[in-house]
């Protein structure tokens, strides 16, 4: 079943293409992962596909449904967005505000019934942020944030989760855990997962199929293997690479060569 | 939890003996039991006709300024914020020049000309700025706090420029008139300033929660399922009610608006919830006190309010920013 799909999708600034004629539908339960070179238009579209952005051309159906049409808190109950990295020293305790990822969900003035406790709960304990319930989010470290925020959106039990290079500024252990967890989430509740690799080798570990934008257009749309396809990478980044399959589980890596 | 029922428990208490005090205090002390004389004596007379209501006044402007500088601050994601801070008071402030300058002196249903043209500034100071915003899509942050800043100056040197074409008696008045005072108040307007206190408050209580998700950021509270440009058109449409109201009624009395949500934070941590009926009672009822101080400080003379809130304010709110540990504010 499809969750998302787009057609013709646009985005300009002024006379400035930032998006140009993407047509592409994912599935419940499939993971995407959008790459592409810097500038190349992956914020914009997820920012679109959350209607964060809401002057885009062309069509956006969630569940079947014109992306315009959803009420806000009709659509914050089916998907969820995690923004790049920004700090902003929030006053509240990762509890509360892994709670303010029922909002979508909650009773009026914002009351948690159990079920709400149950999922802040399983969050907590999915991103491995439990003992952290008390802290306030500004005395976390980059890499604990990014784990709350990752838990706040989890805490929403959204159909669909977006996010924007979510292990980007992390250290080695924590991408990796960002990387598992989102694995897992998929996997196991069977969330559909939009997300921007900022790293191709993390999408090569993680999604089921990529998505590559290059310059505000469709580059590349299909099965991570063929992405790995000699030539490609190197077309979409304008770079060498060199491949690797010397590496635990045998997963291909790719390693970028210095032009100079 | 329970901390937060204690502090707002506390603070009720306070205002309470406020409200219960400060219409005994002045240039003359009348015991509260005066209030059920039977018999006409001046002291009942000042104390219903006079007292009761200025203090009445002054804890509704206190309350409606507070949540109003709570819910800008909020929205603006700035602890400078005000509820003046968009021209609203600086258009009300424009209209009761106007009148004080150039009016002939009227009454129109038990409400005074100045108070007329103190709402009529204000709307068209809230109006022009909600229009200029509207003109760029989603109700921006950036063209809202622009716009407002830009009608604030504009609107002030209208005014300096009407002062200085004045003569030295109006010049006086105008003067007066932005100092922001409670003493030109009758049992009326008690009951011409309530209706707009509590619309404007009741519009504000749904979006206290809200409010929370839109300090993580609008994309964060989009994402979560909170209408951003929808609930910052009511915040301000609320804000420019209550404050269009107050203002036009006792002048814009500083610091109240910009102080209390922080003191109150400091009380009971940042969740909306809790701040906003703490903000209210507490900014209600340190209006009310400050107004019981200023009219005792150099009996008979009554100095206006506004002069004094800062004078007693800021040094409290040093004395409980240099008081609180860090650990007690990250956990409320």
């Amino acid at each position: 079943m499809t969750i998302i799909e787009t057609r013709q999708l646009g985005y300009h600034i002024g006379d400035r293409r930032i998006l140009d004629g993407i047509s592409f539908a994912v599935r419940q339960g499939e993971y995407l992962a959008v790459v592409g070179p810097n500038g190349a238009g992956k914020t914009t579209l997820v920012r679109c596909l959350g209607r964060i952005l809401r002057d885009w051309t062309g069509e956006v159906l969630l569940s079947g449904r014109s992306l315009r049409r959803y009420r806000q808190r009709q659509l914050g109950a089916l998907l969820s967005y995690v923004p790049q990295a920004t700090y902003r020293p929030l006053p509240f305790t990762v509890e509360e505000f892994v709670m303010m990822g029922r909002y979508p969900h909650l009773a009026a003035f914002g009351l948690p019934r159990a079920s709400d406790r149950g999922a802040v709960q399983l969050a907590l304990e999915a991103t491995e942020t439990g003992h952290l319930r008390h802290r306030t989010l500004a005395t976390l470290s980059g890499g604990e944030r990014q784990m709350v925020f990752l838990a706040a959106a989890l805490a929403q039990a959204p159909r669909l989760l977006l996010l924007d290079e979510p292990s980007t500024f992390l250290d080695y252990r924590h991408q990796a855990q960002v990387n598992r967890i989102l694995r897992q989430v998929n996997s196991s509740s069977g969330t559909a997962i939009i997300t921007v690799h900022h790293d191709v080798n993390h999408a090569i570990d993680c999604a089921h199929r990529v998505l590559a934008l290059k310059e505000g257009k469709l580059f590349f749309l299909g099965d991570t293997a063929d992405f790995l396809e000699p030539g490609r990478a190197e077309a979409l980044y304008d770079i060498g690479f060199c491949r690797s399959a010397n590496t635990p589980g045998g997963r291909v890596r790719l390693l970028p060569e210095d032009p100079a | 939890m329970n901390r937060r029922l204690l502090v707002l428990v506390s603070v009720v208490a306070f205002a309470v003996a406020v409200l219960l005090l400060a219409p005994c205090v002045g240039a003359q002390w009348i015991p509260i039991s005066a209030f059920f004389d039977n018999v006409a004596s001046p002291e009942a007379l000042i104390l219903r006709e006079i007292r009761m209501p200025r203090v009445a006044v002054a804890f509704l402007a206190g309350a409606a300024l507070s949540i109003s500088g709570m819910a800008f601050q909020a929205m603006f994601r700035n602890p400078l914020a005000t509820p003046f801070t968009l021209g609203v008071s600086g258009g009300a402030a424009l209209g009761t020049v106007l009148y004080l300058r150039f009016a002939v002196p009227f009454m129109f249903l038990g409400i005074p000309g100045q108070s007329w043209f103190g709402f009529a500034g204000a709307a068209a100071a809230a109006g022009l700025v909600y229009a200029l915003t509207s003109l760029r899509r989603g109700f921006s942050l950036l063209t809202l706090l622009l716009a407002g800043v830009a009608v604030n100056f504009f609107v002030s040197s209208i005014i300096l420029f009407i002062q200085y074409l004045s003569g030295f008696a109006q010049s006086f008045l105008i003067i007066r008139s932005l100092m922001g005072s409670v003493d030109a108040v009758g049992p009326r307007t008690v009951f011409q300033l309530l209706p707009v206190i509590v619309a404007g408050g009741a519009a504000l209580v749904p979006l206290a929660h809200p409010m929370n998700l839109l300090l993580t950021g609008d994309d964060i509270a989009m994402s979560r399922g909170v209408d951003v440009p929808a609930i910052r058109r009511t915040i301000f449409i609320a804000v420019s009610l209550m404050v269009g109201g107050v203002v036009s009624f006792c002048g814009p009395i500083g610091f109240v608006g910009l102080m209390v949500p922080h003191i109150c934070r400091l009380l009971i941590g940042p969740d909306h919830r809790w701040l906003l009926p703490t903000s209210f009672i507490f900014g209600g009822a340190f209006l009310a006190a400050c107004d019981a101080v200023t009219r005792s400080i150099v009996p008979p003379a009554e100095i206006p309010v506004g002069i004094m809130t800062a004078m007693l304010g800021g040094p409290f709110f040093i004395w409980l920013l240099l008081r609180s540990d860090p650990v007690s504010q990250e956990n409320p």
